[in-house]
């Protein structure tokens, strides 16, 4: 049988990031896949020599438009715990709140990229449709749709009042119904369910020994999240991981597709037990050590490694995204399945190549 | 930092990595920091939410014994080492030959610390 | 088959979920950050905003007075509204419209009481 090597990307309609794929084909059926990344790679690293460290957390959140809050909530994290500051306590609930907004519309996001995937585009223009009323949230609570710049070192910038506050849980709310209507389309149609189930399996041992993070870890029976080590105020509010055992595109969806609700339902929390106070503490003086701070982002666990000598800029800055850690199992799930899957399966790891070359 | 930190050798860095295998560790990255004269290389391993660390200061030149013969997903990360820090893995189950993340026209090894040190000009006369 | 007559109906019957963009434009949010501007009668030229800057793209030139700012190197962070001494930065909320060429619009002070007291550039 004769096999021949066809490109997959780096422009794919499917792709919303350049990645390039080798795939070695036989008669339709993928044998072997081979990636090649680079396309985006800015050395956004190379910055702390000369940016600050209050300035690059400007730098640090535009790593990744979609979770941008959770990157500067890790590098905040990280430089506070060198410093010893003790962030006041309404200031961790706000950065939850900020924290699981950023979730929900960043899986709203994903979902209508899959429908795209398989060809379903009025799914994908009612997601984003949804997904447009997130948008206005957190412009009018932090005043940017996108990069919202809320966290600062010390804190956060900006206040949720009353009147905020009613406005965000009413959006909620119809957010809510909305996404309730979209259930019975995304989990119970058939040709959704023919597309996805049993597409791109992977154990549990599979998926654990390959490294992989977040969803990709939770589909197949692992139970590890890393807002169970009690970060900002996850402490104090209740929420146990959605896990699911199947380890298919199908469970993948279903554990996204929860964690939605999951995320409503933590902001309602959090607004039930934020107590009064100040938002941010001045913080003076440099860092010294070596710290590494850890954040669950939609796509999975989110590690930065920070090293400071004392001076105004820190000495080395390690960012790794989970996108970077979910190729290996990409790269395991390709072989054996037919070319026609091969979009649903490249999005079912969220990819997100921007956070992967920084 | 969070987590225990072990200090490795070169000799006994892939014993220790198969230890932690079999004891049911995950890899989660390694990181690399440019010293002046040594570089020092750090990979974290995680179980259950607890981080473990091994530590391996290596002077520059020396070669390094590759992981990913027992952590598959290893070489990405050494093929982005090799890339940044010029640094050369023995043993690497799929190399890119340092074209991994950076293109063709970009700066080789890029990420390593240079010095800068003042030139002196010489006046002209006249 | 009937299943969809309900939607096909609702759908027929409510308003659209997109706007009619350049005829109908849309407000922004009280807070929203749009572009930068100063009121440059109240400017110390003390240099804060120029040195907290994450993307360079502030100029202060204290001996003439001038303060100058780069609009398209401008990331609209913020960081320089909070650090003026005097208050005299702030936030516009709607976007900088495009334009054509890329100029850097200078403010200067006047000179007071003396001599000759030039406008605004």
């Amino acid at each position: 049988m004769a096999r021949t090597i066809l490109p997959f990307g780096p422009q794919h309609p499917v792709l919303p990031e350049p990645i390039h794929l080798k795939l070695v084909v036989e008669d339709e059926i993928v044998k072997e896949a081979l990636p090649a990344i680079g396309y985006v790679h800015r050395g956004l690293e190379k910055l702390v020599d000369l940016k600050d460290i209050n300035q690059m957390v400007y730098v640090v959140e535009r790593i990744c438009g979609i979770c941008s809050c959770m990157h500067a909530l890790a590098y905040c994290q990280g430089i506070e715990e060198m410093m010893n500051v003790e962030v006041p306590p309404r200031a961790k609930f706000l950065r939850v709140i900020w924290a699981e907004l950023h979730r929900i519309h960043s899986h709203l996001l994903w979902l209508g990229l899959l429908a795209d995937a398989f060809g379903f585009e009025s799914l994908f223009m009612q997601c984003w449709r949804v997904r447009e009323k997130i948008m206005d949230l957190q412009e009018a609570t932090a005043g940017n749709r996108v990069i919202v710049s809320v966290n600062v070192v010390g804190g956060v910038r900006r206040d949720i009042n009353k009147d905020m506050e009613k406005y965000i849980l009413d959006t909620l709310k119809e957010v809510e119904q909305e996404v309730n209507q979209l259930k019975s389309t995304i989990l119970n149609d058939y040709t959704v369910k023919k597309r996805t189930v049993g597409i791109g399996v992977l154990t549990k041992e599979q998926v654990y020994q390959l490294g992989g993070a977040g969803p990709m870890l939770r589909a197949s029976g692992v139970v590890q999240d890393m807002r169970m080590t009690g970060y900002a105020a996850y402490g104090d509010l209740d929420f146990e991981p959605v896990v699911e055992t199947a380890g298919d595109c199908y469970a993948r969806t279903v554990v996204r597709f929860r964690e939605i609700f999951q995320s409503i339902d933590l902001i309602r929390q959090a607004f039930s037990k934020m107590p009064d106070g100040e938002i941010n503490v001045k913080v003076k003086g440099f860092p010294t050590g070596e710290v590494v701070s850890r954040v669950e982002q939609p796509r999975g666990e989110l590690l930065y490694y920070i090293r400071a000598n004392g001076t105004k800029n820190l000495e080395r800055l390690r960012v790794r995204t989970p996108t970077f850690a979910n190729i290996a199992p990409l790269v395991a799930m390709l072989p054996g399945i037919e070319l026609a899957d091969v979009p649903v399966v490249v999005l079912t790891i969220d990819p997100c190549i921007s956070c992967t070359e920084r | 930092m969070k987590g225990e930190v072990i200090t490795v050798t070169v000799d006994n860095l892939v014993p220790m990595v198969k230890k932690m295998f079999e004891e049911g560790y995950r890899f989660v990255t390694a990181s690399c920091v440019d010293l002046g004269d040594t570089h020092d290389l750090i990979y974290h391993f995680d179980k259950d939410l607890n981080l473990v660390h091994l530590r391996l200061n290596v002077s520059k030149g020396t070669k390094i014994p590759s992981i990913s013969p027992v952590y598959f997903c290893a070489l990405l990360v050494e093929n982005e080492i090799q890339d940044l820090f010029g640094i050369d893995f023995d043993g690497l189950v799929l190399d890119y030959g340092r074209k991994f993340i950076i293109g063709d026209e970009a700066p080789n090894t890029p990420f390593v610390k240079i010095e800068v040190t003042k030139v002196q000009t010489e006046k002209k006369e006249g | 088959m009937f299943k969809m007559t309900k939607n096909i109906l609702r759908n027929l019957f409510t308003k659209k979920a997109t706007r009619l963009f350049p005829y109908e434009k849309r407000e922004p949010f009280k807070g929203a950050r749009g572009e930068l501007d100063i009121k440059i009668e109240d400017c110390i030229f003390c240099g804060l905003c120029q040195r907290s800057c994450p993307s360079n793209c502030i100029k202060v030139d204290r001996p003439n007075k001038k303060w100058e700012v780069n609009q398209f190197s401008c990331i609209l962070c913020g960081v320089c509204t909070e650090v003026c001494p005097k208050k005299c930065l702030f936030m516009k909320e709607h976007y900088k419209t495009p334009v054509y060429t890329k100029n850097i619009k200078e403010h200067q002070q006047e000179v007071k009481p003396a001599a000759s007291a030039e406008g605004q550039a």
